[in-house]
């Protein structure tokens, strides 16, 4: 555990100093004594609200989606040893995605607003179970690969269907706005409705540390040096699911976030999966609440999406990356 | 003492076996070389006594929880795998994970291990180095000393010296043979048949999934045994340094 390296402080650092400044720009342009009054003693009506109803939960929900992201990324780079890994190539997030999408398209979110994040998280357990079904509980991380990717196209060939069938023009749209994925006009009921599945992924991912660390000398090895191949696949697997799907369910498809944190990080914990676990899930929420920033300070008028913005910044980065570290991975 | 005790062990690919009904036990203090050709099931056999493979008969390190098991036997797999770029101390530490209480951290006795290991290896300059910017033979050694770092009364190591240079080989079958005198005990696979006789203290011969010989390495390596297993002829000759044995010509 080097959770006093000076990496952790200057992540918490980062961290804090990107909820303040996430509190205080907004459209609502108040004043920085205004937003203080308001946040820490409750005075002055509109400012309240703004702050209370929109910009905390929003800021709160960069924090929680960033970490999930960020920690499942790395627990997944982790198990599979692959620095190219994501929570994504198992289908997990398309799988929440098309939740979503039925449940916007059915009508079912009119209908009760919960059903939107109830649906994404059913699909991303839906997509776990169907996974664990093809790849087994024992069975080795190809396996688990080649079953992901196998969800993740089905995943996605059901989304256009429902995108297809389409009754209107303005159902389809909507999908599709959803699912670029956003943190704007998210409400503290959000919040709530992902924190609890958040955190048990959280637990489940980080009890992972000592045989992800084990799993670098390889499946074999690592078996016979007491770490259970079928614990760990299920700890994982659960964890992602809980975790990014809710991620998901709130904040619809934000992708990189879980390919890009451990990438960057791993450099500075010496390489170490359980050290990558602690600092990715600060690195990712770090990453998450700086790209919502960026979306309302580059063009606060036209409702820029998160996810949009993060592959925009996040796929030139990563083949940078992979141009510059081609050599390491083999 | 017994350290491993396997009894009629098989191991099937479909209908073949590729390990048939082999008994062998390791007692302490025994350094056992595991040889045959490609193929006869060395692998499979440690493998299996290990649980990581399927099989049927028994094995007694099997039948232990995995805990118990990784406190009984260290295994140093075939394949060198170092995932990720880690220093050489942090990969050798990885062996005291099975030792390490839940939640806690590696104590002065864990320390002592790792030291050991590092040295046995000759591995002391090399601490901070990164394990996968070094050689094919440096992380073979760096992965054996993990191995060493575990304590366990039994050591089982498939092909260890493969690819490392001859100071090297020998200094590993040397560590090998100590670990035995010692008291404990170590079960190598390996294709040299003249380190083998040099520094096991017992030879297991292995043709296509059956145990063809078993005892002290001149009983084992009988000129009829060698030409009738590996296909090959080999000389043989008593040395102020001990028994030398050469393979010579394919038959």
């Amino acid at each position: 555990m080097r959770l006093r390296t000076p990496l952790t402080l200057v992540l918490i650092f980062l961290c804090l100093a990107l909820f303040g400044m996430s509190i205080l720009i907004g459209p609502a342009g108040l004043s920085m004594a205004d937003t203080l009054r308001a946040v820490f003693l409750g005075q002055g009506e509109a400012a309240t609200l703004v702050m209370r109803e929109i910009r905390l939960p929003r800021a709160i929900l960069a924090v929680l989606v960033g970490a999930s992201l960020g920690l499942a990324g790395a627990a997944m780079q982790g198990y599979l040893r692959n620095p190219l890994a994501e929570p994504g190539l198992i289908g997990v997030s398309g799988s929440a995605a098309l939740g979503a999408v039925i449940a916007l398209q059915t009508g079912l979110v009119a209908a009760w607003w919960l059903a939107l994040p109830l649906a994404a998280l059913a699909g991303a357990l839906a997509a776990v179970l169907l996974i664990l079904l093809l790849a087994g509980p024992r069975g080795s991380s190809l396996t688990l690969i080649l079953a992901g990717i196998a969800v993740s196209a089905l995943a996605g060939a059901m989304t256009t269907l429902v995108l297809n069938l389409s009754p209107n023009p303005f159902a389809a749209s909507e999908v599709v706005f959803w699912m670029m994925g956003s943190l704007s006009d998210r409400s503290f009921d959000h919040v709530l409705v992902a924190l609890p599945f958040m955190l048990i992924g959280w637990v489940l991912m980080l009890s992972l540390g000592r045989a992800l660390d084990v799993l670098t000398l390889g499946e074999d090895a690592a078996a016979t040096m007491g770490v259970s191949g079928i614990r760990t696949r299920m700890f994982l697997v659960l964890g992602i699911a809980s975790s990014v799907g809710a991620a998901t369910a709130v904040a619809g498809a934000i992708g990189f976030v879980g390919l890009v944190v451990p990438h960057v990080l791993r450099p500075f914990v010496g390489a170490r999966p359980s050290a990558l676990l602690w600092a990715s899930a600060l690195g990712g929420a770090v990453m998450v609440l700086a790209a919502d920033l960026a979306v309302r300070l580059i063009l606060p008028d036209r409702d820029l999406k998160l996810g949009v913005l993060m592959a925009i910044i996040g796929a030139p980065f990563f083949l940078h990356l992979i141009y510059k570290t081609r050599g390491e991975i083999r | 003492m017994t350290l491993l005790a396997i009894e009629k062990l098989t191991v099937l690919r479909g209908e073949c076996p590729v390990v048939d009904h082999v008994d062998l036990s390791v007692g302490a203090g025994e350094c056992v070389g595991l040889i045959g050709p490609n193929g006869a099931g060395k692998t499979t056999l440690m493998r299996a006594a290990l649980g990581l493979e399927r099989f049927k008969g028994t094995s007694s390190l099997a039948r232990m929880s995995a805990p118990e098991r990784a406190r009984a036997a260290a295994f140093l797999p075939q394949s060198r795998q170092i995932a990720w770029p880690v220093d050489v101390e942090t990969l050798v530490s990885l062996g005291r994970v099975p030792h390490l209480p839940r939640g806690g951290t590696i104590s002065a006795t864990d320390r002592d291990a790792i030291e050991q290991a590092l040295h046995r290896l000759g591995l002391d300059g090399f601490r901070q180095r990164i394990a996968t910017h070094l050689s094919g033979g440096e992380q073979g050694r760096v992965l054996i000393a993990r191995a060493l770092a575990q304590q366990t009364p039994l050591l089982l190591a498939d092909e260890p010296i493969a690819g490392l240079d001859p100071a090297q080989q020998i200094a590993t079958m040397q560590v090998f043979a100590e670990l035995a005198r010692e008291g404990r005990a170590v079960v190598v696979s390996l294709h040299d048949l003249g380190l083998a006789a040099r520094h096991c203290t017992r030879l297991v011969l292995m043709h296509q999934g059956r145990v063809v010989a078993d005892g002290q390495p001149d009983e084992v390596l009988t000129p009829e045994l060698v030409a009738q297993v590996f296909s090959v002829s080999i000389w043989r000759q008593d040395s102020p340094m001990g028994p030398v044995f050469q393979p010579m010509d394919v038959l």
